[in-house]
């Protein structure tokens, strides 16, 4: 339990080397060792996706990774979009349209919507409906963040410079899946 | 309003706090970090009633990482007990433990709390705890519970009611025996969970030196937690700070007095170290207040044009194990009662309401509080009356709801509504959605063997509710009043401090919008304080649709009295008459001049620049001011929803096609934020119809512990809506405001219903309406019926013409290679 295992990893840009328990959750390392609280924790079974990043290229539960997954990864977290200065143009979108209230699946829903977008850079409304149904947030009843994602698809410059030295790695299996959630529809 | 400008109420301003919250530098209780900080997991009962034998700690208490392991005897006279009181008659109080003791009463209460280094160590230490139980007789079943023979479990009340009461007017028996049809039902919405994303969370913190205790919580009402706690924890407000710093969302969950909050700030006094808990969300959907879990067995008569002549009603809330503080666990189902009427003309009625304790969590307050049941109970009874009359649901509507001529409307059990646009909010919902339109084009689907249904619900509520009566019945707090206080520092800055608190609705905005306008500031200038008990004297929070009432009419009445003071103090310094002084945009100014200051040159001359003013003045205009707010009443919040839905003849899938809310919220302050809370009401509400519900089985046991089971809609499964304000000033408040939190969740499971009831021509009265539960209720001999339906040309594709908002920009649409949900 006390064994530790070192960890090099890119987050945001940022190189980090660090100690880690094997059991350590990624949400979990990125929150309390590197700090970088905007990723947020919903469920713990992969349901809620507030914990949403962006793994080697692809959006990934970070509360259903363990932090040894994602040696050698290159890391995305909302602290790598805007900043409170200067917000993203989905970041922008979002505030135009009023798609966050409370703001903490915000996170993950913009980090699904960039994942989104840079694969389906033209989306229907189902297919952001469909694309984000594994983010749930509770107060916008979602109209909001459809017509918000719909704008910044239309703008177009949504996948950003910054994106790039992560889609240019090769995908990896993150190993954490999220559950299905079938019940919703049967 | 002499006010020429165009107003900043109205406006459709992009929130203030939005930049934070996405840029990731919100900061949430669980953001917050302390060295030397504990950490708790609890040991939560797996039993639903029994008695606790022994509990073992030693082994965890050795377990490393661990500084203590608690258990009841180790709180003994910790705390004074914890009960919610009522004056009403017939309430009997639980306590309510910070740890079980000798028994439990829900399967998820906790028994023991492990501290330790980190979470991860606490949760491994907290597995070596020990309990014994011994399984009680438990009556999970609310109407068994109420039983004199039934499995007691407060063995300290004189039976498992908490409360029993009745609302009469009139004679209801009689009206019902003259009625030309009688409608009647068992209307069940299922027990909900509001499941606000962030999990509930505290840190509590105790400075040795000044011996001042502060608890960071997730709360709605950190005046509530702290008046409590200190009552609790016998300490003075100075040495007790409750602060609520961002909360990601609420919706009634965080309006409750939490005992794991009284409990991490015992042991944080005691320790002299912080302590922090997270809940997982499997403890939430085990130990946050649930709700809309009532029994509701109603009749309707109605003479032969539809008017109604009477109602009746026997109420069975299930509440749960314990009363909540402060609300009781009666304010649900006593809400149900005393909203059952809805909108409605209704001469005679007589409803009684009691409330079973059971061993389950305690149930609270959840958007809607009571009305969700009582809507979705009365407009299935008005349609289910309406169908027997073959009379179209919007004109059994028309013909009784409370008219404009007949307000002030005092409803069957002492509610009055104010006048608002009941009909208006009837005639503008059908109006929107192209109801004739619908009826006809439902009536050449039905021909093709499609199922579609069009449901209407229409409520009102009372929002703002002032200090005449209270929120929760006979609760003995003041929820009726807010205060405010504002003030230009010496920098000119403006500073707007409230007792209300944000879990989202967007405070910090919208009272912005109202001071700058009121005060005649620059919206950027005007920074809103909330959430933090210690910046004002009284205060509660956010709960029952009171923030823009309350707070914002204290941010009236405050500004009101502050730009008073500026203009006595720029009087002066600009050498005029107050007559003649105009405050906008952040400067005050002589009318018709270019004499002109800044308020930063203003609050220079007034506090830092000696000479500038009389002495006598400078002693006098201080450049703050504080106010209290108290709307007295309440106001009329009314709405009317409307909602298209298909039923897959197949597999029964409901899928929601159109949704249009017209409501009135009176004066709009900010129409972006008054949307986002109507659709996000109405997506709960949604939810509620058809998706979630909180299992228990007979034993107690939760079968829904996890969002795969609790199953909160995704985009996937809520439609696009359309939101229409009607505006009726409200002339009982000072700002016009009328309440818009929770509306949306009262209308939607009563549209969804009425228009799945429509769809498939049966009546439905229980909630949620799973296919699993329509499947059963349309019964074998339609089922083969519906088999052999065929689908119609183009079967039932997105695409149909019920379908408003088709913006597709094409491309991919219909090559159903699109992104699907996601498995990453």
């Amino acid at each position: 339990m006390s064994e530790q295992r070192t960890i090099r990893l890119t987050v945001n840009g940022a190189s980090f080397e660090r100690e880690v328990e094997p059991r350590r959750l990624l949400a979990d390392f990125l929150r309390e060792d590197l700090g970088l609280t905007g990723t947020h924790i919903g469920c713990e079974h992969g349901v809620c996706g507030a914990c949403t990043i962006i793994l080697d290229g692809d959006s990934a539960r970070s509360c259903l990774t363990l932090a040894v997954q994602a040696d050698g990864a290159q890391v995305q977290t909302v602290e790598g979009l805007g900043t409170v200065d200067a917000l993203h143009p989905l970041q922008r979108a979002f505030r135009e349209h009023h798609a966050l209230q409370c703001g903490f699946c915000t996170p993950g829903m913009l980090m699904a919507a960039l994942d989104l977008l840079r694969k389906h850079p033209s989306p229907t409304e189902r297919e952001i409906r469909e694309g984000l149904s594994g983010n749930l947030c509770r107060c916008t009843g979602y109209e909001h963040i459809v017509r918000a994602v719909r704008t910044a698809a239309a703008a177009g410059e949504t996948v950003g410079a910054e994106t790039e030295t992560a889609s240019a790695a090769p995908p990896r299996e993150a190993g954490a899946g999220a559950q299905s959630r079938g019940s919703a529809r049967e | 309003m002499t006010n020429l400008r165009p107003g900043l109420i109205g406006a459709r301003v992009q929130r203030l706090e939005d930049p934070r919250l996405l840029a990731g530098r919100g900061c949430y209780v669980d953001d917050l970090r302390r060295t030397g900080a504990l950490h708790v997991a609890f040991c939560r009962s797996d039993e639903s009633h029994a008695r606790i034998l022994r509990i073992d700690t030693s082994e965890a208490a050795r377990a490393p990482g661990v500084a203590a392991v608690v258990t009841a005897a180790d709180l003994e006279g910790a705390c004074r007990p914890l009960r919610a009181t009522s004056r009403m008659p017939s309430y009997q109080a639980t306590e309510l433990p910070v740890l079980a003791g000798d028994k439990v009463r829900y399967a998820g209460e906790p028994v023991a709390a492990v501290l330790a280094e980190s979470r991860y160590l606490a949760e491994d230490a907290a597995e070596r705890v020990a309990i014994d139980y011994e399984p009680l007789p438990a009556a999970t079943d609310p109407e068994a519970a109420l039983a004199p023979d039934a499995p007691r479990l407060h063995e300290d009340l004189a039976s498992n009611v908490i409360v029993d009461r009745e609302f009469a007017r009139g004679d209801a028996e009689a009206a019902l025996a003259g009625a030309a049809v009688r409608v009647s039902g068992c209307f069940r919405m299922g027990r909900k969970t509001p499941a606000a994303i962030e999990n509930r969370g505290y840190l509590a913190e105790y400075d040795e030196g000044r011996r001042r205790l502060t608890l960071h919580s997730c709360t709605q009402v950190p005046g509530i937690v702290r008046d409590a706690l200190a009552e609790l924890l016998d300490l003075p407000g100075h040495r007790l700070r409750v602060v609520a710093p961002d909360v990601g969302g609420g919706f009634g969950a965080k309006v409750s007095l939490y005992r794991e909050e009284v409990l991490v700030s015992i042991l944080a006094r005691r320790l002299g170290r912080p302590v922090k808990w997270t809940s997982d969300r499997r403890e939430d959907l085990m130990s946050t207040t649930q709700a809309f879990d009532e029994v509701v067995r109603a009749e309707l008569g109605v003479d032969e044009d539809g008017a109604i002549l009477g109602l009746r009603a026997e109420i069975v809330g299930d509440v749960g194990a314990y009363s909540v503080y402060p609300w009781t666990a009666a304010v649900e189902p006593v809400q149900v009662a005393s909203f059952l009427s809805g909108p409605y003309r209704v001469p005679d009625y007589r409803g009684r309401v009691r409330a079973a304790a059971t061993p389950k969590p305690p149930t609270g307050a959840y958007r809607g509080v009571g009305r969700p049941p009582a809507v979705f109970a009365m407009e299935r009874l008005l349609d289910m009356a309406a169908r027997r009359l073959g009379m179209d649901p919007r004109d059994i509507r028309r013909r009784n709801l409370v008219r404009d001529g007949e307000f002030p409307y005092r409803a069957p059990s002492g509610l009055v509504w104010d006048r608002a646009a009941f009909t208006g909010c009837l005639e503008r919902a059908c109006e929107t959605i192209g109801y004739d339109e619908l009826r006809e084009m439902q009536a050449a689907a039905r021909a093709e063997g499609r199922r579609i249904g069009i449901g209407l619900a229409s409520y009102a509520e009372l929002t703002g509710v002032g200090s005449r009566i209270a929120v929760a019945p006979g609760m003995p707090i003041n929820t009726g009043t807010e205060s405010a206080a504002i003030r230009i520092d010496s920098t000119g800055a403006v500073t707007a401090t409230f007792g209300v608190s944000s879990q989202g609705q967007g405070i910090e905005t919208t009272l912005a919008q109202v001071v700058a306008e009121e005060l005649g500031a620059r919206l950027e200038d005007v920074e809103i304080v909330h959430g933090d008990s210690a910046a004002l004297s009284h205060g509660t929070g956010t709960y029952a649709s009171r923030s823009a009432i309350q707070a914002g009419g204290a941010a009236i009445v405050c500004a009101r009295s502050l730009r008073e003071k500026v203009i006595e103090a720029a009087s002066h310094l600009l050498e005029s008459a107050p007559a003649d002084i105009e405050v906008t945009g952040g400067a005050v100014s002589v009318a018709g001049t270019d004499r002109r200051m800044s308020f930063r040159e203003l609050a220079r001359a007034v506090y830092t620049e000696m000479g500038r003013l009389p002495r006598e003045v400078r002693e006098r205009v201080d450049l703050e001011a504080t106010g209290v707010y108290d709307p007295f009443w309440g106001t009329t919040s009314p709405a009317t929803h409307a909602a298209l839905v298909e039923v897959d003849p197949e597999t029964f899938e409901v899928e929601v096609l159109r949704y249009v809310v017209a409501e009135d919220c009176g004066r709009v302050i900010n129409p972006l934020i008054a949307d986002g809370q109507v659709h996000g009401g109405v997506a709960q509400g949604i939810g509620a119809a058809l998706f979630e519900e909180m299992v228990h089985d007979p034993s107690g046991q939760l079968l829904t512990a996890s969002f795969v089971d609790y199953v909160v809609p995704s985009a996937a499964e809520i439609p696009s809506m359309e939101v229409e304000h009607l505006e009726t000033s409200a002339e009982n408040n000072v700002g016009g405001f009328r309440g818009i939190g929770e509306g949306g969740t009262i209308g939607a499971p009563a549209a969804v219903a009425n228009a799945i009831a429509d769809a498939l021509g049966v009546e439905i009265e229980e909630l949620p309406a799973t296919p699993e539960r329509l499947f059963r209720l349309i019964g074998p001999g339609r089922r083969a019926a519906g088999a052999r339906m065929e689908t119609g040309p183009g079967g039932r594709g997105r695409g149909n013409r019920f379908t408003a908002n088709q913006t597709n920009s094409g491309g991919r649409s219909e090559s159903g290679s699109g992104p699907t949900r996601q498995s990453k």
